[in-house]
């Protein structure tokens, strides 16, 4: 399990222990995280589960693949230089204690 | 205590009405009521993903009961609805209950469209429609090695494109003359013949099946009309779906190709409403149009839920669907049907390029392959009325985000 705490559009916190190999999107819908939709079943067709990936963990990323750069470019919510699809990040021991936060719209 | 609103359909799109009734301020009771034994999961990875082994069926479930159980939805599952009494306002339950509902969703969806021919019930042959379809299939495919799959379409494509990545001597036997004739034009379609024979899948066009043979009552070949015979000991039906309509027909409500509804989701009883796949939608102009896809699901869910709060929240974006087929994404926004003129931008050759559809010079469709921004820039085009004329998308340094402003 890797512990990733996502911050609502609302500002709640939720840490959610993530199993290895989920993605932040799967986990987030499994939990009933407010402010995520991935209504394509993490198929990255759909740019409903974008989040911001606090600046630390940022760059410790796997970088984003050009089709997942091109669906963030047409999110609904602000595009920051931090946004990522969470349907595409999937959970591994170095995530461990990662912040995340969710826009206040997705459609 | 008060009658519940009941839920009719555990898929992604009631789900949707259930969660929508909540975020529109609906504090009463919900009931939703599903046929398979699970609660609701994502079905678009299953021929994707799942079949790939790249998803668990953990991974697929959308919420985790104690999800459902924080907004207070009570899902029940392994129960299907054998009755409406609209007078009564209340269902019946295959386990013998009957429940008295307040407001009655009816997301009932569809079944893959039965192969009408001899030996379509022996066994090895699947249609891929749900989780349980999806788990017999991958075990199935293990031990396969000639697989046949009836049918060129998405479901069938998709399910050619793993089974050929695992290695399996593979056949897709497609009645039309070319694959996905139904939503895509021939360029597109030449594209994915070609894409499916590099990775080694026969493609048979122009195949109509007229039997299944058997040893034993286990698929052993399928046989053409024209004569041929495929060795097969794996067969996929992907030949379309039929939606779930006999509920509503039964229950007096207008049914014509699917549950006929407004553009709000309401059906011709002003406590039932329909959602999903087992809907045809009365356009304006007062066409009918059934969509199958995810977006249908969840967009008319969230209009279904306000028509139950006696609110109008029209579902009137631009339909959009994708499908995953190898490394190639293909997205698909508008409706082609009724095109004259086809503008094809892009590199063929590259698999990056995008086919636009016009009819009388205006946009209908794009469908993008492995062009995720033209999809989406398409999407906003589309929805908001934006002109884009074939000679500007034909020209390639003409800026297509331009076209928004």
């Amino acid at each position: 399990m890797v512990m990733i705490t996502y911050i609502e559009p609302n500002g709640s916190e939720q840490q959610i222990d993530v199993p290895e190999g989920w993605s932040l999107m799967q986990a987030a819908l499994s939990n009933g995280v407010e402010g995520i939709e991935g209504e394509c079943g993490g198929s990255c067709a759909c740019a409903t589960c974008h989040c911001y990936v606090d600046d630390t963990w940022a760059e410790r990323l796997p970088a984003a693949a050009d089709n997942e750069l091109e669906m963030l470019d047409n999110v609904a919510a602000e595009r920051r230089p931090t946004s990522r699809l969470s349907c595409q990040i999937k959970a591994s021991a170095d995530l461990a204690g990662m912040v995340v936060r969710l826009p206040d719209v997705q459609s | 205590m008060n009658a519940p609103i009941v839920i009719v359909g555990a898929g992604q799109s009631g789900l949707q009405v259930a969660e929508s009734l909540r975020s529109e301020g609906y504090d009463g009771p919900i009931l939703l009521v599903g046929d398979e034994p699970c609660l609701p999961y994502h079905r678009p990875p299953l021929s994707k993903a799942y079949l790939a082994g790249e998803a668990d069926e953990a991974q697929l479930t959308i919420r985790a009961p104690a999800a459902l159980a924080k907004k207070q939805i009570e899902c029940v599952t392994g129960v299907s609805v054998v009755a409406i009494d609209r007078e009564a306002r209340a269902v019946h339950l295959s386990d013998g209950r009957t429940q008295a509902y307040a407001g009655l969703v009816l997301a009932t969806g569809s079944r893959a469209r039965p192969l009408p021919v001899p030996g379509a019930d022996l066994a090895g042959v699947f249609a891929l429609r749900t989780l349980d379809d999806t788990r017999r299939i991958a075990t199935a495919l293990e031990a396969a090695r000639t697989v046949v799959v009836i049918g060129g379409g998405f479901i069938g494509l998709e399910f050619a494109a793993v089974a050929a990545k695992q290695g399996k001597q593979v056949t897709v036997l497609e009645a039309a003359d070319r694959l996905m004739a139904r939503v895509v034009a021939p360029p597109v379609s030449d594209f994915y013949a070609r894409l499916h024979r590099d990775h080694g899948v026969a493609v048979e066009l122009g195949a109509q099946v007229a039997g299944l043979d058997g040893v034993a009552g286990r698929v052993s070949a399928v046989s053409t009309a024209d004569g041929r015979r495929f060795a097969a000991d794996l067969v996929i039906v992907g030949i379309g779906i039929v939606p779930n309509t006999e509920l509503a027909e039964a229950a007096g409500l207008t049914c014509e190709r699917g549950i006929v509804v407004d553009e709000c989701a309401r059906t011709t009883d002003t406590q039932i409403v329909a959602s999903g796949d087992c809907t045809a939608r009365r356009l304006p102009g007062g066409a009918l149009l059934r969509l199958e896809s995810v977006q249908n699901a969840v967009e008319q869910g969230k209009s279904a839920a306000a028509a139950l709060m006696g609110r109008e929240r029209p579902f009137a974006a631009a339909p959009w669907f994708w499908s995953d087929q190898y490394d190639v994404k293909l997205q698909m926004v508008g409706l082609s049907a009724g095109y004259d003129e086809v503008v094809i931008r892009g590199e063929v050759e590259a698999r990056r390029f995008s086919v636009f559809y016009f009819r009388a010079g205006a946009l209908i469709a794009i469908d993008a392959i492995n062009e995720a921004g033209v999809h989406m820039l398409g999407r906003k085009l589309l929805d908001k009325g934006h002109r884009l004329a074939p000679e500007q998308a034909r020209d390639p340094h003409f800026e297509l985000a331009s076209a928004l402003t």
